[in-house]
């Protein structure tokens, strides 16, 4: 970070970011649920170039039965990112940052999820990051929010989550690549909006205090926003349902 | 279940603002810290907080920079958490746990540029530095996080380069130079555990298995924060970060008189 090659010589011009955003505005976000047939809750989500593919199978049989507790559901997860979704093709499978990202999304998801209510199973969250542009944890974790609400799942709220960092002394929400690489701090959060509860907090780079916490003040605001969103997308789909229902009828 | 009654007990504790060894909540159980014990190690270091000991060796080669930092040497840290220090450990490849700890501990010493990295470049596009700090624990009971942090920063701060070969373009692996790496800063971890809705630092091995979350926070000398790390199911407000970020640099600034 800070410099390197292909840096760009500024990642502030004219008071604007390099992809034309203010200071305080994320990228545009698109969320559809309900997309793949064969889960039972799924969604599709882009955050500006980053796309990601949230599925939840279960609750069903905890398997291998170790893994089975008497009196909750499991939760696991299993982030992915895809070969083609970096500039240079990567290789399949998982690795020690997605292991680490995988396990993480799965305990900033769980205290969302009224896991008693499903003794002796599972939870499996899939998620593939089909393009990557900085942000992917975050946008999986909104994604796969959206995709356990829609597998009908009970929840005590949805997860959102967002990041938010330092580029050239100014503090920016939602940093995309070029920001994240050459950017001097990144903060990714997971909040579930209602309570305001953080499920995920990560930070790397170079803070002060005070920056830490505007960064914090930033991105409270903010989550309120993508909620909405997210809550939108399930509205729509249930709304569809609901209609063909009606045409069948 | 008896976990269940071992959090009723630690919850009851704490929520005293006290813990089962009488320290208070914001207490470290003593740290102890032997300076390059190992003798083909670059640097070394054990570090004992309470009962857990972790040991922590830097070696040093020399081999090809990354394409996109062709004049910077190259860190690599890595976690061992080997059926030796634990009941809970199993042999066979990397876990979560161990490769969590190596990630958490590399981005603090990573992120805060703590090591000069542009002074380990040989040739660039060739040959770079490659330092490799690799964490053993020895006696896993209770925040590995920390101890295994302070490990790697003294580990590093007392290495030496091995002798290098320039005619032959060889490392000399058992001949040691009086050169130390180029380390500017000292980060430092403090870990804060909750357990039902009271937050307390550096975790025991049983406060450990009842916990509903943790947090790590890396701070270096300078007041900056170099790294964060939220764990467990479950969850901090917003205010309590806040909180235990001044708390982790008043912490720090404790253990860097140690370090």
């Amino acid at each position: 970070m800070g410099g390197g090659i292909g840096a760009p010589e500024h990642l502030i011009v004219n008071g604007k970011r390099l992809d034309g955003r203010k200071l305080d505005e994320i990228r545009p976000l698109k969320i559809m649920a309900g997309v793949i047939k064969n889960a039972d809750g799924s969604c599709q989500l882009e955050f500006g170039k980053t796309k990601i593919v949230a599925t939840v199978y279960g609750p069903r049989e905890a398997l291998p039965k170790h893994i089975s507790r008497p009196d909750r559901a499991v939760i696991t997860c299993d982030y992915t990112m895809a070969s083609f979704s970096t500039p240079e093709r990567g290789r399949p499978g998982p690795n020690r940052r997605s292991s680490e990202i995988s396990n993480l999304i799965a305990d900033s998801l769980a205290p969302a999820i009224m896991l008693q209510k499903y003794p002796r199973t599972m939870i499996n969250v899939y998620i593939t990051v089909t393009n990557a542009n900085a942000g992917t944890r975050c946008a999986a974790i909104t994604a796969a929010a959206v995709a356990l609400a829609d597998a009908g799942i009970e929840m005590r709220d949805l997860v959102t989550s967002l990041a938010a960092g330092k580029i050239e002394n100014h503090l920016a929400l939602d940093l995309f690549e070029v920001e994240d690489n050459f950017g001097d701090a990144d903060v990714p959060i997971a909040v579930m909006p209602r309570t305001e509860e953080v499920t995920l907090l990560q930070m790397d780079g170079r803070l002060t205090p005070e920056e830490f916490k505007t960064i914090l003040k930033m991105l409270r605001k903010q989550v309120h926003e993508i909620y909405k969103v997210q809550k939108q997308a399930l509205i729509s789909k249930y709304k569809q349902e609901k209609s063909e229902e009606e045409v069948e009828q | 279940m008896s976990i269940n009654l071992v959090k009723d007990f630690m919850s009851a504790l704490v929520s005293k603002g006290t813990r089962e060894d009488n320290r208070g909540l914001f207490d470290y159980r003593d740290i102890q810290i032997e300076v390059n014990p190992l003798e083909r190690a670059c640097g070394s270091a054990k570090v004992t907080i309470g009962d857990t000991q972790v040991l922590v060796g830097v070696k040093m080669d020399v081999g090809e920079p990354f394409p996109d930092t062709p004049e910077e040497g190259i860190l690599m840290v890595n976690a061992e958490l080997s059926p030796l220090a634990s009941p809970d450990f199993e042999s066979g490849p990397p876990k979560f746990n161990s490769i969590e700890l190596a990630r958490v501990v590399d981005r603090g010493i990573r992120e805060s540029h703590c090591i000069d990295t542009s002074k380990l470049c040989i040739k660039p596009k060739e040959k770079v530095w490659m330092v490799f700090v690799d964490i053993y624990p020895l006696n896993a009971s209770g925040n590995l996080l920390d101890a295994a942090a302070i490990g790697a920063i003294v580990a590093l701060q007392n290495a030496v380069f091995p002798v290098y070969d320039e005619a032959e373009e060889k490392v000399k692996y058992k001949e040691f130079t009086k050169e130390k790496l180029p380390i500017e800063r000292t980060p430092v971890m403090a870990t804060f555990a909750k357990i039902n809705g009271t937050i307390f630092l550096d975790p025991s091995y049983r406060e450990e298995e009842v916990m509903d979350a943790r947090i790590s926070i890396t701070t270096t000398e300078k007041g900056l924060l170099a790294a964060m790390q939220k764990g467990g199911k479950g969850t901090f407000t917003f205010d309590e970060v806040a909180m235990l970020v001044d708390k982790a640099f008043e912490i720090g600034d404790n253990t860097r008189k140690l370090v």
